[in-house]
């Protein structure tokens, strides 16, 4: 199996956010915006592959009893880096990103790759999967701020659209505009994927606390569900 | 007295942690189709709220940034944090699988799912980067955990209904619920100004 494969696989097939729904904490927090979402997309794709490369390396050395407390501090450490180079260099993205930040920590997403691919891949490997998986929630990310920056407030990145005719619905910037968006968009990616995820979709999703719960115990997830 | 109850209200009501601050999307979908089962996650989170909230902020406040200011190790709020979370949680099922094999059967399998629940870590983290002292800082986690309780109450009721509902077809399940509780959460928006009005 090709790198090349693992890579695209998270943009579109197993996108995180979209098909996968994971992550979902951050895609209705961080998207009044599309510049935040970008951010966030960044700062998650930056844990998210220092995390794997890690994990990855580790394997062989991580005792399978206590694998989920090592990963979330690896994570965690990788996420307070994250805090700092932000902190420094871009501080405005770092205060309107404010406590998610550190909420990357807890993100599925990432103990969910952690768990599920890097530490069973090579490194090159988990290095391509990391990055697809992080591609593809940035652009996700990316698409929902779009149209709740766009149709909330009129503009894309900050660039004005309503040319002052126009009147941008506020609804879409609150936080009840952010469900409803996200709501249409995997209702549109189940349209567009033949209603295969409406099936298995309610895998990590409907794990009510995310991956770690569904790697450490699946079965408590199932009678926790229904 | 007066500032504890607004904190209190503006939690549960104002910015309620799931529909205005969008933290524990994740149980708030996945535990809401049934009313029992709802109510069963959100006395579990609101014990853990209030739990880790007594836990880790002695710790940021004695250990981590002394008053003296002899070291400031502020940066690793987010790493102990967590850890101290994983393991009461941890603690916790333990000791009640152990002494209360009831209350076991009825909470214990919400309990290894909060550890990752990002209202928990972002309740206490909100306390700390709020500057509140201790004791506002258990009446915002209580707060906390009573507002996700309302929203998961209120959202399993609506649910229940839309499980029933003729729904088009590319909107059944997950997405009809987002909806859904995209107008719920709008409701909620119709409680901004109350606590200044009323304690204000």
């Amino acid at each position: 199996m090709s790198w090349s494969k693992e890579f695209f696989k998270g943009i579109i097939k197993e996108n995180p956010t979209l098909v996968m729904l994971l992550g979902t904490c951050p895609t209705l927090a961080m998207t009044s915006q599309a510049v935040n979402a970008l951010g966030m997309g960044i700062a998650t794709t930056f844990v998210l592959l220092g995390s794997c490369i890690v994990i990855s390396l580790l394997k062989n050395i991580i005792p399978s009893q206590v694998r989920l407390p090592c990963y979330i501090v690896i994570i965690a450490g990788f996420v307070t880096l994250v805090s700092f180079l932000l902190q420094v260099y871009l501080p405005e993205l770092y205060s309107v990103l404010g406590v998610f930040l550190s909420l990357i920590t807890v993100n599925c997403i990432i103990l969910g790759r952690a768990e599920a691919f890097a530490s069973k891949n090579t490194v090159s490997r988990s290095i391509a999967d990391a990055l697809g998986m992080g591609i593809g929630f940035t652009l996700a990310l990316l698409l929902v701020g779009s149209v709740r920056e766009i149709l909330g407030m009129g503009s894309w990145f900050g660039i004005d659209l309503t040319f002052g005719v126009l009147e941008p619905i506020l609804l879409f910037a609150t936080p009840a505009g952010g469900f409803m968006v996200f709501g249409f968009m995997v209702a549109v990616v189940n349209k567009l994927s033949h209603y295969q995820i409406s099936k298995k979709k309610m895998g990590c999703e409907g794990c009510p606390g995310g991956c770690a719960s569904c790697t450490s115990g699946c079965s408590e997830k199932k009678e926790g569900n229904d | 007295m007066k500032e504890m109850l607004a904190i209190l209200f503006s939690a549960i009501l104002v910015d309620n942690f799931v529909l205005s601050k969008f933290m524990g999307i994740c149980p708030f979908i996945g535990v809401s189709k049934k009313t029992s089962s709802a109510f069963g996650m959100s006395i579990a989170v609101t014990f853990v709220m209030v739990m880790s909230t007594i836990l880790t902020w002695p710790i940021y406040t004695y250990i981590l940034v002394p008053a003296d200011g002899s070291h400031d190790y502020g940066y690793l709020k987010t790493l102990t944090f967590i850890l101290v979370i994983a393991l009461f949680v941890q603690l916790v099922e333990i000791l009640i699988k152990k002494f209360m094999p009831p209350l076991y059967k009825s909470l214990g399998i919400y309990l290894p799912l909060i550890t990752t629940n990002c209202a928990v870590l972002g309740v206490t983290i909100l306390n700390i980067d709020n500057a509140y002292n201790l004791g506002e800082s258990i009446v915002n986690a209580l707060g906390a955990g009573l507002g996700f309780m309302v929203a998961l109450l209120l959202f399993s009721g609506v649910r229940e209904r839309i499980e029933r509902a003729d729904v088009p077809k590319m909107f059944k399940g997950v997405p009809a619920a987002l909806v859904a509780a995209g107008i719920v959460a709008a409701s909620f928006a119709g409680f901004g100004g109350l606590v200044e009005n009323l304690f204000g």
